[in-house]
């Protein structure tokens, strides 16, 4: 068993973790549940020896453990798989799962044919039937997880720690990971499971631990507790979110995409997009549901321009026919992206919030048509923080400090400050608290009922159930569904997004 | 009192340059009184004014995550040029043409020539994706093959008295060369803090994914810096020629090694979007108080390599602790 014993761990001040006591069992699926913010990774940090100043004891087998590295960590039996895998992706699942502990025969050279033999029969034991000499780079995402799971079960660990591991795999992909948990749990191993997501957790978990603001406040059977209640405890609140009256008036058309396609950029008789077609109206809130690999941000790109050479079909914006081929002509035509990756596409994390925001109209501020007037993007800039609740110690901090949900808003105001007539919103509420979320769905409505279009893309269904107006569905590349959100279910909507022959 | 991370990180790169560059000073002065006159301090500034002018250009093309290996050679090319024009002009006798171009005119052409092949460079980047470090490198052997061609492999000499002023004439006591240094990067100062264009350069090198999908032409952008530096080099070439009364085919040969350095040393980054024409300026006159200092201790002129590499690695190696304390 593995337990923490009054976990305390403070950052330069701020407190990360307060007494945190709680036990893990073997033989069971332990779900750790807490908004961003609670103290989860900094936990699982301490129990796999990254982190190792702290305060209170780990209690491993009844005895108590201090690890001084991650090295010592996984020598005694606790490996953790993090949500951004830890792969090389030009070296094959068989120099993957032996690096750093690879098997030479005697002269010191490389046993390729020992490492394959073994990695063959760990991949079984996986349900993954691939070429050991596969390159990590040819695998799907959920291929990729199987070999950091494989690399996890060669180090014969016992305590196995996964961190959001359905976050970019698909449910069938799901599936098979429950299985293999199941597997590991019937051998006696303790799982520990983060996640968010609590469907998830009510099938796959035994026991739960529930954490906020770095406070253990409950735990016990999973059986034995509700949605509603996880939630209660999780926020300290009853968070619901209230299923939206559709806006069903019929307002002008905005936007309209006819038989889209996009070609796939290395087999060029696939296709990535195939003939996408709907509309958007002034003031309608389109959500995009579909899952990994549908296409929905490949949809949103291609709205948006990035794509010119490889899409075809006509996008018209106002009734009238644009040819949208960089970003720059999206803009003109009043499109606004905020992108799938905050961090990645959205934000120059070593600028100024002040900056990130005004760095789409930078011509506005122009002042003698050459100089920006730094008075005026104070003012403005300050206008968003404020309007959107952008908690930052001023307009100068730089946009890495803050954290995800408020540089999320950083995206989004530098996007409004572009007065756009649509909005493309490509997962903007992923890897944020619920509390954020919420305002986000707030601000969402609320620019909705100024009269702005705004297409969501999300993979979360309450999300869409709580924010649209009408729901399209998207399955492999195809438009199969488009329907007022209040004419369709949950279960619907899935089916339309796993099979595409209905 | 309290400052933002981001802006005590952008200081504290020509900060402790700044800092480097006094405590030098003073142990100069200290080891010899040769060093703190006024005749000495002016020779220091002309010996780094070319370089300043083309250290300035590299820092606007580094900020975008770029390089430029090419100035040397375009140094050569464009110095080569407005010497043959000055003194041959243009001549097609099948024609009967001829002409004749003043000091200013061949001047303006070289910085002319100068801006396209940097122009050039930025277009096969964007265009074609090749690498900048590919792309300029191929620029530094074909700008030089063409020095070579236009030359003739001799010098150009004899240029006259005017075009003389521009690389010895001195102004109210202060060399030409400076003059011009010092406009450069007043004119570099105020693009990369005052205006769109500087912004857009920042951030392309902050992440270029985000300028794009922020609506920033990358590649308008990319194709003016490296114009910008080739016209620096040009400049740069005009007064080397006008200093030596003189365009040598040979010209500029590792002048681009001299302009990176005062870029590193000055605190920007080969990776973009961290860095600042003051921390270059400060990094250039630190490569030539050390050169003027070694030279002033009767050290031999060979060592000043050996100096300048481990100055380099220096300001490198206490960047990167820096960063990391943070």
């Amino acid at each position: 068993m593995l337990a923490a014993k009054n976990i305390s761990k403070k950052f330069s001040g701020v407190t990360a973790l307060s007494n945190i006591n709680l036990e893990l069992h073997p033989g069971r699926v332990n779900a750790i549940i807490g908004e961003n913010g609670a103290g989860k990774s900094t936990l699982m940090k301490i129990f796999s020896g990254v982190y190792t100043q702290y305060e209170g004891e780990i209690i491993y087998n009844g005895k108590q453990v201090k690890f001084s590295n991650s090295k010592e960590a996984e020598l005694a039996g606790i490996a953790i798989i993090h949500q951004e895998l830890n792969l090389v992706p030009y070296l094959s699942i068989s120099e993957n799962i032996f690096l750093g502990r690879e098997i030479t025969n005697a002269l010191g050279i490389l046993d390729k044919k020992q490492m394959n033999k073994k990695t063959k029969l760990l991949l079984s034991r996986l349900n993954l039937p691939i070429d050991p000499d596969t390159k990590i780079a040819a695998l799907k995402v959920g291929q990729q997880q199987l070999v950091e799971i494989a690399r996890v079960l060669y180090s014969n660990a016992s305590v196995i720690i996964m961190d959001e591991p359905t976050s970019a795999i698909s449910d069938k992909e799901v599936d098979n990971l429950f299985s293999i948990i199941r597997h590991l749990r019937s051998e006696g191993k303790i799982i520990v499971y983060i996640s968010h997501k609590l469907k998830e957790l009510f099938a796959i978990a035994d026991r739960y631990v529930v954490l906020r603001d770095g406070n253990t406040i409950d735990a016990g059977d999973m059986h034995a507790i509700t949605q509603d209640e996880l939630i209660r405890k999780m926020t300290g609140r009853n968070m619901g979110i209230e299923k939206r009256e559709a806006n069903s008036g019929q307002s002008e058309e905005l936007l309209s995409v006819k038989k889209v396609c996009l070609k796939h950029p290395v087999v060029s008789t696939k296709n990535i997009l195939s003939d996408i077609s709907f509309t958007l109206h002034k003031g309608e809130i389109l959500g995009l549901y579909g899952l990994m690999g549908a296409g929905r941000t490949e949809l949103m790109e291609t709205i948006f321009g990035l794509h010119p050479k490889r899409a075809s079909g006509e996008v018209a914006v106002n009734k009238k026919l644009r040819k949208i081929n960089s970003p720059v002509n999206a803009i003109d035509a009043g499109i606004g992206l905020v992108p799938e990756d905050r961090k990645l596409q959205g934000l120059i994390l070593g600028q100024t919030v002040r900056s990130n925001i005004s760095v789409t109209i930078l011509q506005k501020l122009q002042q003698w048509g050459l100089m920006l007037n730094s008075r005026k993007e104070k003012e403005l800039t300050g206008n968003y923080i404020s309007k959107l609740g952008i908690k930052t110690s001023s307009g100068a901090n730089a946009a890495r400090n803050l954290s995800g949900g408020n540089q999320q808003k950083i995206v989004l105001a530098k996007w409004l400050a572009t007065n756009p007539q649509i909005l493309l919103l490509d997962e903007p509420t992923r890897g944020i608290d619920i509390n954020a979320k919420t305002e986000i769905y707030k601000l969402v409505r609320s620019l909705a009922a100024e009269g702005m279009g705004i297409i969501m893309v999300s993979s979360e269904l309450p999300e869409i159930l709580a924010v649209s107006d009408r729901v399209l569905v998207m399955c492999e590349g195809e438009l199969t569904a488009n329907m007022p959100i209040d004419k369709v279910s949950e279960a619907e909507i899935l089916k339309y997004a796993i099979a595409k022959n209905n | 009192m309290k400052q933002s991370i981001s802006s005590y990180s952008k200081n504290f790169g020509r900060f402790q340059s700044l800092v480097a560059l006094l405590v030098l000073c003073i142990v100069l002065s200290l080891l010899t009184d040769k060093f703190f006159t006024a005749a000495n301090g002016l020779n220091v500034l002309r010996q780094v004014a070319v370089n300043i002018c083309i250290a300035t250009g590299m820092t606007l093309i580094v900020l975008t995550a770029g390089i430029d290996l090419s100035v040397g050679s375009v140094l050569a090319l464009c110095g080569a040029i407005t010497a043959g024009l000055l003194k041959n002009g243009i001549q097609l006798p099948s024609a009967d043409l001829f002409i004749g171009f003043t000091v200013l005119g061949a001047a303006l052409a070289a910085v002319i020539i100068g801006s396209f092949l940097g122009w050039f460079n930025g277009f096969v980047i964007t265009s074609f994706k090749v690498p900048p470090f590919v792309t300029t490198l191929a620029m530094l052997t074909i700008a030089r093959g063409f020095t070579m061609l236009y030359t003739g492999g001799h010098p150009i000499s004899n240029l006259g008295e005017s075009f003389g002023y521009i690389g010895a004439g001195s102004l109210a006591g202060i060399p030409v060369p400076v003059w011009i240094a010092a406009i450069v990067v007043l004119l570099a100062l105020f693009i990369t803090k005052k205006t769109k264009l500087g912004r857009y350069i920042y951030a392309i090198g902050g992440n270029e994914t985000a300028a794009k999908l922020s609506g920033i032409r990358i590649n308008r952008v990319k194709m003016t810096v490296y114009s910008i530096g080739a016209a620096l080099a040009a400049i740069g070439g005009v007064i080397v020629t006008s200093r030596l009364d003189s365009a040598q085919p040979n010209a500029g040969i590792s002048y681009e090694l001299d302009a990176i350095a005062a870029v590193v040393i000055g605190g920007t980054s080969l990776n973009g979007g961290k860095g600042s024409v003051w921390g270059t300026v400060i990094g250039a006159v630190i490569i030539g108080v050390l050169n003027n200092g070694l030279v002033l201790l009767n050290v031999s002129p060979f060592w000043q390599q050996v100096v300048k590499g481990g100055v380099i690695l220096l300001a490198v190696i206490i960047d990167k602790v820096g960063e990391k304390k943070e």
